[in-house]
């Protein structure tokens, strides 16, 4: 349904769930379950609710040769568990009020309930989420329809430009890596993965060993402990997959410029970019706020948006992942205006490169960032991603006490150094997606494939 | 019984959402309602504007939605850009949106830091600028917006269609971006007249919900907004919607992949209401349809039969004039949208020749109860929630007791409004016919297109 309400800008908030500071920070607590699986709770006990969720190394990272297995798997996990078929998964949920989210990403794949506390409710909803993690059924009939439902996303993606855009920019970025490739897959593997493969993908990577529980709401922690081993309970200890190798800089400029019949084109650079816990990471988030993260303060929102009414939406991000994530810059403009966007956000980009950022734009984004703490940790739903994230990429514990020393630590010349030695913009893979007026005489596309 | 039980159960956890808090109207006109929400050291400001596209008219369509974004840019004290500025600088976070109904402005804050927003806000309800250079550019951006959100999306375009033609004369026909037409024509002078018909302290409600003392929330409001001065708002009465006398069916053709299909039938609003339920028995009728994937529809179109791969049904009891029960169908591959639309009309069939079973009513009743404890997680939809109801013209006090009206809704008047409006003659269908993408526009005929360019 389109949307029902307009909303000025959008503001990019990734990478910034869990950026937090000095001001009091929920208490953590962290301990395995019997099976191995790693537990992170925090104890909120204003409203009589709570929220539980799983997170594996599950996402397409591990598809191995048969992309888009690990986001198939996930989204059959509530179509049947266990002694229920999908109905009846649902309508114990939903009986008693309780609400299931399944997703998948690039590195996680994740399962997560809220439901209120009151006692049949949360018996209902563990038991529930504890057979559809652990005992799926994957019957033919479901595997059939899930099969066309994804199908058919991927077919909407067809006719979308952003969707078309994204992912050549990730094939091109990570080229033989495994982030390369779209959480979703592609046609003809999704036309090709079985039952078997499913099963298999299942019993390798949903196992307590390779599990993070991240528990907030209004349960004490010895019943956080039981409702973790509950949850859990029927998982194998198993193994975690082994380390994904490392991404791979790109050693030559690609650009790609793709026709598609829309009104406007979508323009996007990228490269790899850093990972969780980098040693660069905070230079390269506050400087990136200042460039491209901070909505439409930024510079690139200043330049392309405020300056010149180029685009509605131009943005920058980091995206920290168990390897390199992808360092992404984008916008869309109508298509005659396509060349003088991209040659505004190429110098944008090569000025802050070269100069960093001003006194005035650190002291802003230092004051924004460590001001907004409070916010990104307000409440339950943000909390509990939060730990997901912590438990997931093994972050410290105390991460959140020290993270406002760390940004306000950032100096100009850490930045500058940072992003001189992390971003080669002589290096960068270019993709358009739109009615190509002119093409660029570097463009690599009139030499045909 | 086993669910009956729990509902029992549920009632005594519940406690009103929406106590404790304060309703104040300040000499000018300007209503200010607080809520304490003390969980984290936070607090949400939000001042809603009685104004949005259903105000608007042909010649003009967008310009609450223009106008909403020049807010950002200047006002006799501070330059453009410098009221995002200073909430950044803040450690806040803020926005704006525009519906059919309101125009809204807000900003998260430590609760400390909330009369920086209020400073910001009662400058520019009043002292706006509207430089002409601004303007141009501004408008650009809304332009790219459209092409954005609309004109490059296949379904938001059949959207716009089905809305556009189903309504005869309400101005809810008028898609809230505007149409491309009207921006191009749009004037700065346009938007300052606009500006000063609708920005006003007796226009506008504040609220506030955070970790507050609502007291002292009133005192800093009466000191920034209290010497604002008052406008006679005259409201242009909107064009009511006369009776549909007949199906209407409407095709949009667009290079596409994907068929979709659009379903609607008129409905009432609470605030036109005289029933004092039938709104709420259509709330109930679409939770029963689509609260879920244990749903109908879900359960029986998704699954069963197969034959959507997504299907959604959206009705809204809080709009400021009648709406619509709308339902959108992505087909399974090989399915033919008139056997979904067919498939859809003999769900509503059901409701008219049988009531519905009462462990469905109860679960339903259950998902809404959850749902409002759930709501309290956030203080930016509890506010959400208030501004929404008052600027439509309800009362906030429905925050806490719409939860009570569903509860009381019977099998019976779920039948009575299927049988009353879910009927043919109301009905709007628009279908997506995808046309093959192969790399141009029709209607501009670029020469290079139709090669996929590597």
């Amino acid at each position: 349904m389109s949307a029902r309400i307009l909303i000025r800008g959008m503001v990019l908030l990734i990478g910034a769930v869990w950026v937090a500071g000095a001001c009091a920070s929920p208490r953590i607590e962290r301990w395995e379950t019997p099976n191995g699986a790693r537990v992170l709770f925090v104890h909120a006990p204003e409203i009589p609710m709570l929220d539980v969720r799983l997170v594996f190394d599950a996402g397409s990272a591990r598809d191995g040769d048969k992309p888009g297995v690990t986001s198939f798997t996930n989204s059959l996990l509530e179509q049947g568990a266990g002694e229920w078929n999908a109905y009846q998964v649902a309508e114990r949920l939903e009986g008693v009020g309780a609400q299931l989210e399944v997703g998948s990403l690039r590195d996680m794949a994740w399962v997560a309930v809220r439901t209120l506390t009151e006692p049949q409710a949360l018996t209902t909803a563990q038991d529930t989420l504890s057979a559809v993690v652990a005992e799926p059924r994957f019957d033919p009939e479901d595997l059939s329809r899930e099969r066309q439902a994804i199908l058919a996303g991927l077919t909407e993606d067809e006719q979308s430009p952003g969707s078309v855009g994204r992912k050549q920019l990730y094939r091109l970025v990570f080229g033989d890596h495994p982030y390369a490739s779209d959480p979703s897959g592609n046609r003809e593997s999704v036309e090709a993965i079985t039952r078997e493969d499913i099963i298999k993908t299942h019993e390798r990577l949903y196992v307590a060993n390779n599990a993070v529980v991240a528990i907030v709401g209004d349960v004490s922690r010895s019943e956080a402990e039981a409702i973790a081993d509950q949850v859990t309970r029927g998982l194998p200890a198993g193994q975690t997959p082994p380390p994904l190798p490392e991404v791979a800089s790109l050693d030559k400029p690609v650009e790609r410029r793709i026709a598609f019949p829309s009104t406007q084109s979508h323009l996007y650079m990228g490269q790899p970019g850093m990972k969780r816990g980098d040693p660069d990471y905070f230079p390269l988030y506050v400087g990136n706020h200042i460039l491209g993260g901070s909505g439409l303060v930024s510079i690139l929102s200043e330049e392309v948006r405020e300056k010149r009414g180029l685009s509605y939406s131009v943005y920058s991000y980091f995206l920290p992942m168990r390897q390199n994530g992808i360092f992404q810059l984008g916008l869309q403009t109508k298509n005659d205006q396509a060349q003088q966007a991209l040659q505004v956000v190429r110098e944008t980009l090569q000025r802050f490169i070269d100069e960093g950022p001003d006194e005035q734009e650190l002291v802003a984004a230092k004051q924004n960032i460590t001001g907004g703490f409070p916010m990104r940790i307000a409440s339950n739903s943000d909390i509990v991603q939060y730990l997901a994230v912590i438990g997931f990429y093994d972050l410290p514990l105390d991460y959140l006490d020290t993270f406002v020393d760390r940004v306000r630590a950032v100096t100009r010349e850490q930045i500058r150094d940072a992003f001189r030695r992390r971003l080669d913009p002589g290096h960068m893979v270019f993709v358009q997606v739109g009615q190509i007026t002119e093409l660029a005489s570097s463009d690599e596309s009139l030499a045909g494939k | 019984m086993r669910n009956l039980l729990i509902g029992l159960i549920l009632i005594g956890v519940i406690h009103p959402l929406y106590a404790g808090v304060v309703e104040h109207r300040l000499d000018n006109g300007m209503k200010v309602i607080v809520k304490q929400d003390k969980r984290a050291p936070i607090a949400v400001s939000q001042v809603w504007y009685k104004v949005g596209s259903s105000y608007e008219y042909g010649g003009i369509t967008g310009i609450s939605h223009v106008l909403e974004h020049m807010m950002f840019k200047g006002t006799e004290q501070r330059a453009p850009g410098e009221f995002s500025r200073i909430i950044a600088a803040n450690g806040g976070e803020e926005n704006a949106f525009t519906g059919q109904d309101y125009t809204a402005y807000y900003q998260t804050l430590a609760s400390d830091r909330l009369e920086v927003a209020f400073e910001l806000e009662s400058d520019r309800m009043r002292n706006l600028r509207l430089l002409e250079d601004e303007f141009v550019k501004e408008v650009a951006v809304v332009m790219e917006e459209r092409r954005m959100r609309t004109e490059d999306k296949p379904q938001a375009l059949a959207y716009e269609l089905f809305q556009s033609g189903a309504y005869q004369t309400s101005p809810y026909r008028q898609p809230i971006i505007g149409w491309m037409a009207d921006l191009e024509n749009l004037q700065a002078e346009d938007l300052r007249v606009w500006y000063r018909k609708w920005y006003a302290p007796n226009n506008a409600t504040l609220v506030v919900v955070g970790d507050v003392d609502p007291q002292q929330v009133i005192e800093l409001a009466e000191r920034h907004f209290g010497a604002l001065r008052a406008e006679s708002i005259a409201f242009n009465n909107p064009t009511l919607e006369p009776p549909q006398r007949g199906v209407k069916r409407f095709t949009l053709k667009t290079p596409a992949r994907q068929p979709y299909m659009i379903m609607g039938y008129k409905a009432p609003a609470l605030t036109t209401d005289v029933s004092g339920w039938e709104p709420y028995a259509l709330e109930m009728l679409t939770y029963i349809l689509d609260g879920g994937s244990s749903a109908r529809l879900a359960s029986e179109l998704i699954r069963g039969q197969e034959l959507a791969v997504s299907l959604d049904t959206s009705y809204n009891a809080f709009s400021r004039l009648p709406g619509m029960l709308v339902f959108d169908a992505v087909p399974r591959p090989g399915v033919e949208l008139g056997q979904i639309e067919t498939a859809i009309r003999e769900q509503l069939d059901r409701f008219k020749n049988e009531l519905v079973k009462p462990d469905e009513l109860e679960r339903v009743r259950n998902q809404i109860v959850a749902a409002k404890v759930f709501q309290r997680d956030s203080v930016f939809y509890q506010a959400m929630l208030i501004g929404r109801l008052e600027t439509v013209g309800l009362d906030w006090h429905l925050a806490d007791e719409y939860v009570e009206h569903l509860k009381a809704v019977t099998a019976e008047q779920i039948r009575e409004v299927a049988r009353k409006y879910l009927v043919e003659d109301n009905l709007t269908v628009t279908v997506l016919e995808p046309l093959p993408m192969d790399g141009t526009i029709a209607s501009q005929g670029a020469a290079e297109g139709g090669r996929h360019v590597r």
